[in-house]
């Protein structure tokens, strides 16, 4: 089939919707391989920064600044000014348009604490995210679906998106398979907006979704797009047991500490401003320094989130899923038992390099893909630099998502369609082929799980050379076995373990450049702490990885580019301290 | 513990019509049903077909006839169901292939029923100011994740496919007793019809079948209240 529309998106999450909405009026079309309101970031819980100063003093400076802290000096200084002064007019654009926040008693958008987030350049801890009670981002994902059908957006559900398109030296279309009848698809357009999300299942624990395997960074990579800061990737302090499922930093914002297997509330140790407000990556290595020296609980690799002390109607009012999380799945009751916790993979800070409209940058001399666009998580604008700081990441979506759109609905203006290359289809269709014939006996299932461990084990928290060698040499055999996957389902129909082993590939594409940049940078910043190089070096390297991939399996090249900085003291590089 | 699983399959390409398959696995009294169906596609039957995401309840991809009951296979953990446990698709939804229905029809019925904010002053600079006794009016259905469940439960849906079912009327609930909407009549005049609210006959498998905790069913007579006295304002 072939499809013409003026604009596709890819990703029905919040950049991808936020994107949608900015367009009415526009040929548009949104492919989405979930319904839209599957979409992960329904799953997002604390909130959205913006500093509304609804009930304390607040400045986007204030934010910016915090932003760039956060992101441990790894932030493009202008992006963030953008993020944080853009923020304000996104989250009142979502007010008005339906999403129901929770409310002060004088009727403004309610506000609380959340982690890195502080008054007067890191002086304590300012109310600044805008919430709805631990479900903002089901909220903000339901609010947006609900615009694109005021707007009459043409959604293609369940279509699982293969290639990528470029002619003329402009992106010009995406190859898609309907999943429910296996055809393929042509998407002919003007501009393409990827807004695919991450690659949080290369972790065994993690907070993500299923759907979360890294489609739009490895389509994109395998057309010769770098993905850039790969090896940042967040841990998440505080996901469940085993389980990995994410209990809001809101939990802390609100009042929940962090507690050892000795009884001891420990972040005041590390962090004596912020406590167990700290940023995310530092929080997560004071649990894995904790863990050990042999402070977990029973000696063993987790500790507690205490919420007993907050009292039975506080918790119910303000954190009701996920206190329900922990009893469904640890059978604990959080009124009155500690949670036991450990860091889950999260978020990629790292993917698709873009400048501030969302156009993708293919070179480290800002060269954009004309009619390429990526938002969300799935780009790297870079606003969260090594660390993203909580609720950025909805306020990157709705800032980043919405000045995509912007830029795209001016693009399509001024520029018509560039004709399909020949055989568009090639490509997918031997992607394809070669998964429905092939007999090499591997499976799909024992290659991913065998990423999981390995990425759990050496490409974590804390990284060293050694560890990082021997996962890239994992990495390189599960590559060679992938070649030889076969299906046992060969139907055409709703072919889920078709899609499964389609996804491990993008998986193991972002797992490479995740792992060759962790391993090249030989420095700690940020999330990527090398137990080898423990201190930041920023006269070597303040500055982003592009990984490119190379024509031959496991070749991977290096290039960087800098950091920009803007010309203010407040925001020059320095030790980071809470 | 050891399980035997039996699961509703059918495969358009194959079968002339469903089949019962039974499966025996070995799982974790904590597992989750989710975790068995993935063992068993893993290990066993990669053939074997459902829809997940999230895998803890938030994105209402995994709604299914667990034991009888329309549960998300995320949110049953082994311990609770047993030794034995049946699997079927949704009844009420056209079968796709094993588990997965088609919900087409479903979201079209959403979409019918206008669920959005319909406000058509000028915004103010900031927020629009709501109370927070205002925004608790409407809390409940806002934690509707559409997975189906509650549709798929219902024996009016069962006897006319055409209704617009409870999910579709949890969220004009959202919208109508929200007071910066202006579109509540326009949403009770559509769920007046003969297809609308009054198909609803209080059997409260709805609100049973809710993995979100939605009181289904008392939503409904609200709205029900609210077309026959036409009072969207109070309880």
């Amino acid at each position: 089939m072939y499809h013409k529309f003026d604009v596709i998106i890819i990703g029905a999450g919040g950049a991808g919707l936020m994107g949608a909405i900015q367009l009415s009026g526009s040929s548009v079309a949104v492919l989405s391989k979930v319904y839209p309101t599957r979409s992960h970031t329904g799953a997002a819980q604390g909130g959205v920064a913006a500093a509304l100063g609804n009930l304390e003093e607040d400045h986007w400076k204030w934010h910016m600044y915090d932003t760039v802290k956060g992101g441990d000096y790894l932030v493009d200084q202008p992006a963030a000014e953008i993020l944080a002064r853009d923020a304000i007019d996104a989250v009142y654009e979502l007010e008005h348009r339906g999403l129901p926040f929770n409310r002060t008693k004088d009727g403004r958008i309610d506000q609380r604490r959340f982690g890195g987030h502080t008054r007067n350049y890191g002086e304590a801890p300012v109310r600044r995210a805008c919430y709805a009670a631990d479900r903002t981002g089901h909220m903000m994902l339901q609010t947006m679906y609900q615009n694109a059908i005021k707007n009459q957006v043409r959604f293609f559900n369940e279509y699982l998106v293969l290639d990528l398109l470029f002619n003329e030296g402009r992106a010009c279309g995406v190859v898609a398979m309907e999943i429910r009848t296996g055809e393929v698809s042509t998407f002919h357009a003007k501009a393409i907006l990827f807004a695919t999300g991450g690659y949080g299942r290369a972790w065994r624990v993690t907070s993500n979704a299923f759907a979360c395997m890294g489609d739009g960074m490895a389509i994109a990579y395998r057309r010769g797009i770098p993905l850039e800061d790969m090896e940042m990737y967040q841990f998440h302090p505080t996901g469940l047991y085993r389980v990995g499922v994410l209990l809001s930093e809101a939990a802390r914002g609100e009042g929940g500490k962090l507690l050892n297997g000795k009884g001891e509330y420990f972040m005041e140790r590390y962090m004596p401003t912020l406590k167990d407000l700290a940023p995310r990556d530092i929080v997560s290595r004071c649990i894995i320094q904790e863990i050990k020296e042999g402070r977990g609980v029973d000696g063993k690799d987790y500790v507690y989130l205490d919420l007993t002390h907050l009292g039975a109607e506080f918790i119910n009012e303000k954190l009701p899923d996920i206190t329900d999380f922990a009893r469904n799945y640890l059978g604990v009751e959080p009124i009155t038992e500690p949670i036991p916790i450990q860091p889950t993979a999260h978020y990629a800070m790292g993917g698709i390099p873009t400048d501030v409209d969302g156009r993708v940058v293919i070179d480290p001399q800002w060269t954009p893909m004309p009619g390429f666009y990526a938002a969300g998580e799935c780009a790297c604008v870079s606003v969260h630099g090594a660390n993203r700081l909580g609720t950025n990441s909805l306020v990157d979506l709705i800032v980043f998502g919405r000045r995509a759109g912007r830029h795209i609905a001016k693009f399509i203006a001024e520029n018509d369609h560039v004709p399909l290359p020949a055989e568009p289809e090639s490509f997918a269709r031997e992607l394809l082929d070669h998964l429905y014939t092939s007999t090499g006996g591997e499976s799909a299932a024992p290659i991913r799980s065998t990423l999981q461990n390995e990425m759990d084990a050496r490409v974590f928290v804390e990284r060293d050379e050694r560890g990082l060698r021997h996962a890239l040499d994992t990495l390189d055999g599960l590559q060679d076995a992938y070649k030889n996957v076969q299906l046992q389902d060969k139907g055409k129909t709703f072919n889920t373990e078709l899609v499964e082993t389609i996804e491990l590939g993008f998986l193991l594409d972002c797992s490479e450049a995740t792992i060759h940049g962790a391993l090249a940078r030989t420095e700690s910043r940020g999330a990527h702490y090398r137990t080898d190089y423990q201190q930041r070096d920023d006269a070597n390297w303040l500055k982003h990885t592009l990984a490119y991939k190379g024509a031959k399996t496991h070749d991977v090249r290096l290039d960087y580019k800098d950091v920009i900085l803007i010309d203010d003291p407040i925001f020059k590089p320095k030790e980071r301290k809470y | 513990m050891k399980l035997l699983v039996r699961i509703k399959r059918y495969d358009p390409e194959k079968d002339s019509k469903p089949y019962w398959a039974q499966y025996g696995v070995e799982a974790d009294p904590i597992d989750r049903l989710l975790d068995v169906l993935n063992t068993i596609k893993w290990t066993q039957e990669g053939s074997l077909t459902y829809r997940r995401s999230c895998a803890h309840g938030v994105c209402g991809s995994d709604a299914m006839r667990i034991n009888g009951r329309n549960r998300l296979a995320c949110k049953v953990l082994m311990r609770d169901v047993g030794e034995k446990v049946t699997i079927e698709p949704m009844l009420g939804f056209p079968v796709i292939k094993d588990l997965v229905v088609d919900l087409d029809p479903f979201f079209d019925k959403y979409v019918a029923i206008k669920p959005y904010l319909i406000n058509d002053d000028p915004p103010p600079a900031t927020e629009r100011l709501q109370s927070p006794a205002e925004r608790a009016r409407f809390d409940e259905g806002t934690k509707c994740i559409l997975c189906g469940a509650c549709t798929g439960s219902c024996p009016s849906i069962w006897g006319n496919p055409d209704w617009v079912g409870p999910a579709s009327i949890v969220n004009a609930h959202r919208f109508i007793f929200d007071s910066r909407d202006q579109g509540a009549a326009e949403r009770l005049a559509i769920l007046g019809q003969s297809d609308g609210v009054w198909r609803c006959r209080t059997i409260f498998n709805c609100a049973d079948a809710c993995p979100r905790g939605i009181p289904v069913t008392d939503l409904i007579e609200q709205v029900k209240r609210a077309i026959a006295f036409g009072d969207t304002k109070t309880e």
